[in-house]
C-alpha cells in the first residue's frame, strides 16, 4: 500500500502544474495586469502612472510566462508565472492582491466553513442511509412509493428556495433562530442550527434515493436470503448486513467529498452571513484577484487528490479483496 | 428514536435559549440595552490607510476614526467648512515668485504661489496603540522589531502586543501624510491632482522613488523610509503645532481637501511600526489598523464578518453643534446642544451580502438604520397625494422614520464627442444630440427604477453645490420649456424635427439611405438589468434609431473609454467638496480622458468653456461668479455632451431610538454626534421577536400522523408469522 500511496503522491505533482498552468492561463486570457490594477485602483482619479505603479509593486510588470529580456534561468524565473504560480507548491501562497495575507484568510475562514459543512455532511448521510433503509424496509408498499414521490418533490425544489423560505420562516416569523450573522465559539450553534437543518433538507431527496437504489441492489443477493433464513428481523438484516456491504458505493461519493467540505458553500455562507471560504473564491474571481484565486484553485485540487487517494485507501478497508499494489 | 428526537429538541431549545434575550439575537454577548450602534456594512472596504481610501464604503470608518484639520458642520446648508483640529479655517497667503507676499486684491497674474497655514489645537492625543508604547527610559518599545521577534513574542493581532501608548497630535503628523501622498508606494489615487498644485510634490515623488529603490538595494523590499529626512517645499512644519501648505498659482479648493482624510495625520511612529518585518504577514497595516485621533477606534476588523469601533478613551473634548434653523430645534436635532461628544460606546458593522437578511434584521429592530432595497421599497415608502414620500403606515408603528437628502452627485448619459456621429461640434452632431436629450426620458427613469429617487436634471452642477439653478431658473431650454413655473420637457415632436435637421430624418441617414444605428458601451450586467437596456433601446425607438447594446466586461469597459474608443456611455460621479469646479471639471477640455486621461470622460472640449472654467475655478463665490457658471452651463446645455440624467436622492431608515441623525453626505462619518436609547431599543426588541413555537409543535403532529402508518406496518412486518407451504 505504501508503494501505491507514494506512486499517487508523485502523479500527483504532474497534475497540480497542469492545474496551475491552466488557470494561470484562463485567468489571463480575461484579464491583464493592467485590468487588476484598474480594479484594486478604483474608478476615481486613476491614471496611467498610478497603474504602472502597482503592476510594478505587486510584480505583474514582467512577462507572463517567458521573459526573452533575461538571460538563462531568469528566461522563465522572471516572470508573472514563475512567481505568482509556483510558490504555491510549497503552500506559500503570499499576499492578496488587496494586501492581505492568503494563509492566514484561509486558516481564518475554514473553521466557519467546516463548523457549516461536518454537521450538515454527518447528519445528512445518517439521515439519508436511515431514510433509504427504511424504504427499502417498506418496499413494495405505499409507504415505499411516497417516500420516493417526497424525495423527487425534495429533490425539484431549487436549494436557494430553501434557505429564503427557511429564513422567512424560522427566523423571521417564529423568531427562533437568527437570519444571519456568526460567532465563534460555541454560540456559533445558533447560528449554523438553520443552515444546517436547510442543507440536510435540500440533500435528502437526492441522498436518499440513490442510497435506497444501492441497497436495493444488495438486498436482492443471496446473503440477505441466507441472513432471513437464519431468522434475523428485517431490521437486523438490514441495519447489520445489507448496510455494511453498501457502503463500498457510498464511500466513493462520501470520501471524496470529506476534503471538500473544507472549501464551503457559497449560496449558504452568502445568506447567512457565515465567513466562510465558500464566498473567498467568489468574491476574488468577482476582484480579479488572482493572488487568492491561484491559491484556492491549488488547494482545492489538492483537496481533491487528498480524497480520492483516502476512498482507495478505505475501499481497502471495506472490502479485504481489495489491494492496492 | 423518539426519545433521541425529544432530547434533540430539548437540546437545541437551550443552545437558543441564550441568557434570556430574544432567540433570533445575533449580538450574543452584547446586550440590547448596551450604548452600542449596530450597522451594517454590503461591501468590505479596501483601504483604511488614509492616503488610499477613496469609496464611502471606507469613509464610513476612516471618517469616524482620522481627523484632518477642518470638517464639514453637521447640521448647516449650504455645506460649510468649520475647523475640527485647526484653531481657525486657514486664510490664504499669495506669494510671488520669488516667495514676497502679495496683498489679497493683487492680479491673479501675479500669484505665483498660495500659502495656508494651518494651526493646530494643542493637547490632542492619538488613540493608544502599541506603536506609541514605551519604556521607563523613554524608548519605544515596539519600533525596533528585527526578524523573528513578532514570532517570539507570540503576536498574531494587535491586542497581542502587551503595551500600548499615545501622544500628542503634532503639526509633523500632518506634514508627514502629505509626503505619504507622494510616496510611490503608497499609491495614492490623488497624487496625480496633488501634484498639479501642491508645491515641490512631482519632485519630490520622483525623490522618494530614487531614495526607495536605494534603500531597497540596501535593506531589502519593505524596509522603512523616514519621510521626515524628506523635505517638501509645499508642506512645512513650522512650529510644534503650526504647518503650512503651499500650492502653485490659485486653488482655493485646498481647504476642501483639508476636510478630507486625505490629509489626516499620521505620525511616522505609525508608518515605521507597520513597516517591520512580519507585519504584512499578519495583517498588520495601516490599511487595516488605522490610527487616529478621532473619536472612534477600529478594535476588530474582520472584513468578512464584523468591525467594531470603541470611543476612544483619549477623544479631545468636542460638543455637539449649538446652532440650527427653528426647523432643526422644532425637530429635536439642537436638544444635545453644546454636550460632549461622542454619545455612543461602541460601533458594530456587520457585513450583510444579502438584501433580504439586512431588511429583515433591520425590521426585527437588530440594525439601527437602513437603506431601502427596490424589493421593500413599498412596504416601507408610502407616497403621498403632493408626490411627496413618506414612511408608510406599517413603519409608523414601529417607530421608525424617514431621512432624506439629495446627494451632491449626477448620472449622465455622455456621448463620446471623439466620435464620428455623435462627437464633434458640428451643427449636425449637436442636433443629434439635443434631439436624443429630449427623447432619453430621465423622469420616466426615475420614477420606474429608482422610485423617484432622484431629481431630473438640467445641467452639471447638483442641488446643494453653489452654481446650481433650480426649477425654470436653471432650464436647460434645449430640452425644456417653463411652464407653469415649471420645467416640462419638449415634445417627441420637436426631437424629431432636431433629428430631420441633424440630417436623419425618422432616423433615417439622409445621405445614405441607411437606418441611424448607435452603440450603447456598457458593464455587462445580470439579468436585472436586462430592463434597464430595454428601455434605453425603447427611448431611441421614439426617434427610429437603433441602439444596440455593447455590453462587455468591466476592465474592457474601461478600456474603451481610456482609449475613446465608445460611442455613448452610463457614468456618474460623486463630489469630493461642494464646489462647482469639482463638476465643471468634468466637462473640462485638458481633463479628457482619452487624451490627457482625465476624468472628462466624453471628451468634451470647447475653447469658451475652457477659458470661463480656468477663470471660475479661483474665484469667491458671488455675482461674478455665479454669472460666469451661469454661462458655462448655458454652452454645456447647448452642446449637449451628457444627457443630463438625475441627481440622486438618498433614502434612509431610522428606528425610533436613535436620535440626532441627519443626512448630510459631506460628513463622512455621523457617528459622533448620534445618540441612542438603548433602553427602547430593548423593550422594542424584546416586544418584536417573542418566539413563536407552536408551528414547531404542529410539524412535530404533524410527522407523528404521518409516521404513524410506518409504524403499524414495521410492527406488522417484523411480527409477521413464517407462511407454511401447503402439504
Amino acid at each position: 500500500m505504501l508503494a501505491y500511496i507514494v506512486r499517487r503522491i508523485a502523479y500527483a505533482v504532474p497534475i497540480l502544474v497542469g492545474v496551475n498552468l491552466i488557470t494561470f492561463a484562463l485567468f489571463f486570457v480575461v484579464n491583464s495586469p493592467a485590468d487588476i490594477a484598474r480594479l484594486q485602483l478604483g474608478v476615481k482619479r486613476v491614471t496611467p502612472q498610478m497603474i504602472h505603479n502597482w503592476e510594478q509593486q505587486h510584480g505583474y510588470d514582467k512577462p507572463l510566462i517567458y521573459n526573452g529580456k533575461a538571460h538563462g534561468l531568469e528566461t522563465v524565473t522572471d516572470t508573472i508565472f514563475f512567481n505568482k504560480s509556483l510558490k504555491v507548491f510549497a503552500f506559500q501562497f503570499g499576499q492578496s492582491d488587496q494586501g492581505r495575507d492568503i494563509s492566514n484568510d484561509i486558516v481564518h475562514r475554514m473553521g466557519p466553513s467546516l463548523a457549516l459543512a461536518i454537521p450538515t455532511f454527518i447528519v445528512g448521510i445518517g439521515l439519508n442511509i436511515t431514510f433509504a433503509l427504511l424504504l427499502v424496509f417498506f418496499r413494495a408498499s405505499y409507504l415505499d412509493a411516497s417516500g420516493v414521490i417526497a424525495c423527487v418533490i425534495l429533490m425539484s425544489i431549487s436549494p436557494l428556495f430553501y434557505i429564503i423560505a427557511g429564513q422567512f420562516m424560522v427566523g423571521k416569523l417564529m423568531n427562533l433562530v437568527p437570519i444571519s450573522g456568526y460567532h465563534y465559539g460555541w454560540e456559533a450553534a445558533k447560528f449554523l442550527i438553520l443552515p444546517v437543518i436547510i442543507g440536510i433538507v435540500s440533500g435528502i431527496g437526492s441522498g436518499t434515493r440513490w442510497y435506497r437504489t444501492i441497497f436495493l441492489e444488495e438486498f436482492g443477493k443471496d446473503y440477505v436470503r441466507t441472513a432471513r433464513a437464519k431468522g434475523l428481523s428485517e431490521m437486523k438484516v438490514l441495519f447489520r448486513h445489507v448496510l455494511g456491504n453498501g457502503l463500498v458505493p457510498i464511500l466513493t461519493g462520501a470520501v471524496v467529498i470529506l476534503p471538500l467540505l473544507f472549501m464551503g458553500s457559497l449560496i449558504m455562507e452568502s445568506f447567512f452571513g457565515i465567513p466562510g471560504l465558500g464566498a473567498y473564491t467568489i468574491d476574488a474571481i468577482n476582484n480579479q484577484d488572482f493572488a487568492i484565486v491561484r491559491a484556492m484553485v491549488f488547494l482545492g485540487s489538492v483537496l481533491y487528490i487528498v480524497g480520492l487517494l483516502l476512498t482507495d485507501i478505505c475501499y481497502t478497508l471495506v472490502d479485504p479483496r481489495i489491494r492496492l499494489d | 428514536m423518539r426519545a433521541a428526537g425529544v432530547l434533540l429538541l430539548c437540546v437545541a431549545t437551550l443552545l437558543l435559549a441564550g441568557c434570556g434575550g430574544p432567540w433570533n439575537d445575533p449580538y450574543p454577548g452584547s446586550p440590547a440595552d448596551s450604548n452600542t450602534l449596530y450597522e451594517a456594512f454590503t461591501e468590505r472596504p479596501r483601504h483604511l490607510d488614509p492616503a488610499r481610501a477613496y469609496s464611502t464604503d471606507e469613509a464610513v470608518f476612516t471618517g469616524a476614526i482620522y481627523e484632518p484639520p477642518l470638517q464639514y458642520a453637521y447640521l448647516k446648508r449650504p455645506y460649510q467648512l468649520q475647523p475640527l483640529t485647526a484653531t481657525a479655517i486657514p486664510q490664504v497667503q499669495y506669494e510671488d515668485k520669488n516667495g514676497n507676499p502679495l496683498p489679497r486684491d493683487v492680479s491673479p497674474a501675479r500669484i505665483a504661489y498660495s500659502v495656508y497655514t494651518i494651526h493646530i489645537r494643542p493637547g490632542i492625543r492619538y488613540q493608544p496603540h502599541p506603536a506609541f508604547a514605551k519604556g521607563k527610559g523613554g524608548h519605544y518599545l515596539y519600533l525596533h522589531l528585527k526578524r523573528g521577534d513578532l514570532s517570539r513574542m507570540g503576536i498574531q493581532k494587535l491586542s497581542d502586543f502587551p503595551k500600548t501608548g499615545s501622544k500628542e497630535l503634532t503639526a509633523q503628523d500632518y506634514v508627514y501624510e502629505i509626503k505619504r501622498l507622494a510616496d510611490p508606494k503608497v499609491q495614492s489615487p490623488i497624487f496625480s491632482t496633488m501634484s498639479e498644485h501642491i508645491a515641490g510634490m512631482q519632485q519630490f515623488s520622483k525623490t522618494l522613488a530614487q531614495a526607495r529603490k536605494r534603500l531597497d538595494a540596501k535593506e531589502g523590499a519593505g524596509a522603512w523610509l523616514d519621510l521626515r529626512k524628506y523635505p517638501l517645499s509645499g508642506a512645512r512644519v513650522l512650529g510644534r503645532y503650526t504647518y503650512q501648505v503651499t500650492v502653485t498659482g490659485r486653488y482655493p479648493q485646498i481647504r476642501y481637501w483639508l476636510a478630507m482624510p486625505f490629509f489626516a495625520p499620521i505620525p511616522w511612529q505609525v508608518d515605521k511600526f507597520y513597516s517591520q518585518p512580519g507585519m504584512d504577514k499578519r495583517d498588520l497595516t495601516l490599511d487595516w489598523h488605522p490610527v487616529g485621533t478621532g473619536p472612534y477606534m477600529l478594535v476588530e476588523n474582520n472584513p468578512n464578518l464584523r468591525m467594531v469601533m470603541l470611543q476612544n478613551p483619549n477623544f479631545h473634548a468636542e460638543t455637539y453643534p449649538g446652532n440650527g434653523t427653528p426647523a432643526q430645534k422644532k425637530a429635536g436635532l439642537l436638544a444635545d446642544a453644546g454636550k460632549r461628544l461622542p454619545f455612543i460606546h461602541k460601533i458594530v458593522f456587520s457585513l450583510e451580502k444579502e438584501n433580504i437578511p439586512y431588511w429583515n434584521k433591520f425590521l426585527q429592530g437588530y440594525y439601527d438604520a437602513s437603506g431601502i432595497s427596490s424589493e421593500s421599497f413599498d412596504q416601507a415608502i408610502q407616497v403621498g397625494s403632493g408626490g411627496e414620500a413618506n414612511v408608510s403606515e406599517a413603519m409608523k408603528k414601529r417607530g421608525i422614520y424617514l431621512k432624506k437628502v439629495t446627494q451632491p452627485g449626477i448620472y449622465y448619459l455622455g456621448f463620446n464627442m471623439l466620435d464620428p456621429v455623435v462627437g464633434g461640434d458640428s451643427e449636425r452632431a449637436r442636433k443629434l444630440r439635443q434631439a436624443i436629450s429630449i427623447a432619453v426620458d430621465y423622469g420616466d427613469f426615475i420614477s420606474i427604477f429608482l422610485n423617484d429617487r432622484g431629481i431630473q436634471a438640467q445641467g452639471p452642477i447638483p442641488p446643494g453645490i453653489y452654481g446650481h439653478q433650480s426649477g425654470c431658473k436653471g432650464l436647460d431650454s434645449q430640452v425644456f420649456t417653463c411652464q407653469n413655473g415649471k420645467p416640462r420637457r419638449k415634445s417627441i415632436q420637436a426631437a424629431r424635427k432636431l433629428l430631420a435637421q441633424a440630417g436623419y430624418p425618422g432616423g433615417i441617414n439622409a445621405k445614405t439611405g441607411e437606418p441611424l444605428t448607435l452603440y450603447f458601451d456598457t458593464v455587462s450586467t445580470g439579468p436585472g438589468d436586462k430592463s434597464r437596456l430595454d428601455w434605453y433601446r425603447k427611448q431611441f425607438a421614439k426617434l427610429n434609431i437603433q441602439l444596440v447594446i455593447r455590453s462587455t466586461t468591466y476592465n474592457r469597459f474601461q478600456q474603451k473609454m481610456a482609449n475613446g474608443d465608445d460611442q455613448i456611455f452610463f457614468w456618474g460621479w460623486q463630489a469630493d467638496y461642494p464646489d462647482p469646479e469639482n463638476f465643471l471639471f468634468l466637462l473640462y477640455g485638458p481633463n479628457g480622458a482619452a487624451k490627457y486621461h482625465g476624468a472628462n470622460e466624453a471628451n468634451y472640449s470647447n475653447p469658451a468653456f475652457d477659458k470661463l472654467f480656468d477663470k471660475m475655478k479661483a474665484m469667491p463665490d458671488g455675482p461674478k461668479r455665479r454669472a460666469v457658471i451661469d454661462r458655462m452651463v448655458a454652452i454645456v446645455q447647448r452642446d449637449a455632451p451628457w444627457v443630463w440624467g438625475y441627481y440622486p436622492r438618498q433614502f434612509t431608515l431610522f428606528h425610533g431610538w436613535v436620535h440626532n441623525a441627519v443626512l448630510n453626505p459631506m460628513v463622512s462619518s455621523s457617528a459622533k454626534y448620534l445618540r441612542l436609547d438603548p433602553q427602547q431599543r430593548a423593550r422594542q426588541e424584546r416586544r418584536w421577536n417573542q418566539p413563536v413555537l407552536w408551528p414547531l409543535w404542529l410539524v412535530a403532529a404533524g410527522v407523528g400522523v404521518l409516521l404513524l402508518p410506518a409504524v403499524i406496518l414495521f410492527w406488522r412486518r417484523e411480527h409477521a408469522r413464517p407462511r407454511r407451504r401447503a402439504r
